[in-house]
């Protein structure tokens, strides 16, 4: 049934050249712009929203708060706006982890839940450039999308910001500026693209990228980021609004008495000034010796820890992908 | 040169050896064809072959000596999977425009008209072409990279006998005009005869028989006699006794000139009917290189 006969034989080149990276580009593209795709419009939604949110809420900071403390910023700003602000951001806190698992997890995982691993796996390419250039291009598209939008929501968030609202270290400032929201975005990606390997089902794998992407950054947030320096030392009861309080906790005579918090501090205060108000509390303290210490991040701080989370995420991400490559490289089917 | 050698290999998944002690060369310019039960170790010896898996033991080179799975074997080498895998969501074009993209070499125009040929509209989807179209868009994709071998792991398990017929042709078309190797895996034992020039006959992981066709059916004969006395034939190897009624069918290795026993005729035997009596004696085996399992007794089937 075949009249067509092939042309003559392949030419043996003495030196075999690789096939160029750049055509990994097309391949890419062709095979994940569904995915991008994705990205760019559930962004983009949200970008829209923002921009158009954000419209309204600098024209109410323009004209109700000034100065920023009064009673009309009060009412035509921060209650009108402060409240859907805050919801926004904890919907944002999900969005690098959706990205990550909806961009990441299938690129390896679909192929090697359809079986058509077998097929790109034993092209000219080869494996392990095929699977460096596609991590590598797939987790810059997700980073510059999430960057660009990170940019938006500060700007969005700035008359919060600036009128006392929004602490620099709180999860709705911090997470989502600067260079906190892309590098978490990364890692979503580069966890997603790890868990598709080893788990191998496309459905499973985003589970699972979901699931780890979850506890690292409430690992991240509870634990981990409050030890980026050093955190300063203070017995002044007045610190700044954009401080983070580490840890609080009174001493007396030199000696370590009890954290600020807790049962042992409310049994002191029954014990040394019964019936005192909580406003009293820390004078009755006070007169009795006590003198409370507060270790605590200072708001200048902000841009440092935004370059050391996005320095151990980059580094994390960076490993990630490398162990997808090398899994992919020393795979057995 | 060989197109695939192997020398000790072996493949362990879990504590159970898919493949072992496998060593065989298969000479370039033969349709070879890799026969075994379900199991035998057949797409393990072609994924180490194409460079998808790593050997637990033993080597495997291709192409006259290069690594499995190189820069330069995968050059030379296409593949095309069992159930014959392309993505569901791309179009033929798409197909097409993808592996020239993953290829040094993509002869475009001889993949264009192979699919006008067939009667795959580019446009279409993958996902929503008939099996055969499929399987046939798959070897147009890896004879388009315009291979040095091709190696096909069961490609026409799944398809009707029109659309087996009509891949196997194109499988020929390349092997005969343009001077393609082809390993191939199948236990469709009906194509073989028409298709296959070397045989490889794999057997709970090891190598039963290897060799081209025609040495193979020129060392065994069929002989017939009375059932009575099958047992006491002892002058040959007996690879597989079938008995009906009063007369035994006997397979044994032995020369066209060899001495016939009295009471006794000698028939050549078909390679389906050789295939099949080695696929029932996972024991048995021969040609070339040392032979294994010489002490297990054939067993028999009785009709």
């Amino acid at each position: 049934m075949t009249a067509l006969t092939m042309p003559a034989g392949p030419k043996r080149d003495a030196g075999l050249r690789p096939v160029p990276w750049r055509r990994m580009a097309w391949v890419t593209w062709r095979q994940h712009r569904a995915a991008l795709g994705g990205v760019a419009v559930f962004l983009g939604a949200l970008a829209v929203y923002l921009w158009l949110a954000g419209l309204q809420i600098h024209h109410a900071y323009a004209t109700a708060c000034r100065p920023t403390g009064s009673i009309a910023c009060t009412i035509n700003f921060t209650g009108r706006f402060g409240i859907t602000a805050i919801f926004v951001s904890v919907f944002l806190q999900a969005a690098p982890a959706l990205i990550g698992a909806f961009a990441g997890a299938p690129v390896l995982a679909r192929e090697l839940e359809s079986g058509t691993f077998r097929y790109a796996w034993t092209q000219g390419f080869g494996r392990t450039r095929w699977t460096v250039a596609k991590l590598v291009l797939l987790a810059i598209a997700v980073a510059a999308a999430a960057g660009a939008f990170s940019v938006l929501y500060s700007w969005y968030n700035q008359p919060f910001f600036a009128a006392g609202y929004a602490i620099p270290f709180s999860t709705r400032v911090f997470d989502l500026h600067g260079v906190a929201f892309t590098a978490w975005t990364l890692a979503a990606f580069a966890i997603g693209a790890l868990a598709g390997m080893l788990i191998r089902r496309v459905v499973p794998a985003i589970a699972a990228t979901l699931a780890v992407y979850a506890g690292l950054a409430l690992a991240t947030a509870l634990w981990l980021r409050e030890h980026y320096m050093t955190p300063l030392l203070t017995s002044h009861p007045n610190l700044p609004g954009s401080a983070w309080i580490v840890s609080q906790w009174y001493i007396k005579g030199g000696n370590f008495a009890f954290p600020a918090r807790g049962s042992q501090i409310v049994n002191a205060l029954s014990q040394l000034c019964p019936g005192t108000s909580d406003v009293s509390s820390a004078q009755c303290l006070s007169r009795h010796g006590y003198t409370q210490w507060t270790s605590y991040q200072p708001g200048s701080r902000f841009w440092p820890f935004q370059w050391i989370e996005g320095g151990w995420l980059l580094a994390l991400s960076v490993l990630l992908i490398g162990v997808t490559v090398w899994l992919v490289r020393r795979r057995a089917t | 040169m060989n197109v695939i050698e192997t020398s000790n290999l072996g493949k362990r998944y879990g504590g159970t050896w898919a493949l072992r002690e496998c060593t065989l060369a298969i000479p370039a310019g033969h349709v070879a064809a890799l026969v075994g039960p379900n199991g035998a170790g057949k797409t393990t010896l072609l994924n180490l072959a194409v460079g998808l898996a790593e050997p637990a033991a033993g080597g495997v080179t291709v192409l006259g000596g290069l690594p499995a799975g190189s820069p330069a074997a995968l050059d030379g080498i296409a593949f095309v999977a069992q159930d014959t895998p392309v993505y569901q969501n791309l179009s033929a074009a798409d197909m097409l425009h993808l592996t020239r993209n993953l290829n040094r070499r993509f002869d475009q125009p001889y993949a264009q008209a192979r699919l006008a040929e067939l009667g795959i509209p580019p446009g279409r989807k993958a996902g929503r072409l008939s099996g055969g179209q499929r399987a046939q868009l798959a070897l147009t994709l890896a004879l388009a990279r315009r291979p040095r071998l091709l190696v096909l792991d069961e490609p026409v398990a799944m398809l009707d006998p029109v659309a087996r017929h009509d891949f196997m042709a194109t499988v020929l078309t390349a092997a005969v005009d343009d001077g393609v190797s082809v390993v191939l895996s199948t236990h469709v034992l009906a194509e073989l005869e028409r298709v296959a020039d070397y045989l490889i006959l794999l057997s709970r992981g090891r190598v039963q028989v290897a060799g081209e066709v025609d040495d193979v059916l020129a060392t065994h004969r069929l002989l017939t006699g009375p059932a009575a006395e099958a047992d006491r034939y002892t002058e040959r190897p007996v690879v597989h006794v079938r008995r009906a009624e009063a007369q035994a069918h006997l397979l044994v290795r032995a020369a066209a000139d060899d001495p016939v026993p009295p009471g006794w005729e000698a028939h050549p035997v078909g390679l389906e009917e050789l295939t099949l009596a080695y696929l029932r004696e996972p024991g048995a085996a021969a040609l070339p290189g040392p032979a294994r399992g010489r002490d297990t007794q054939p067993s028999e089937v009785t009709r």
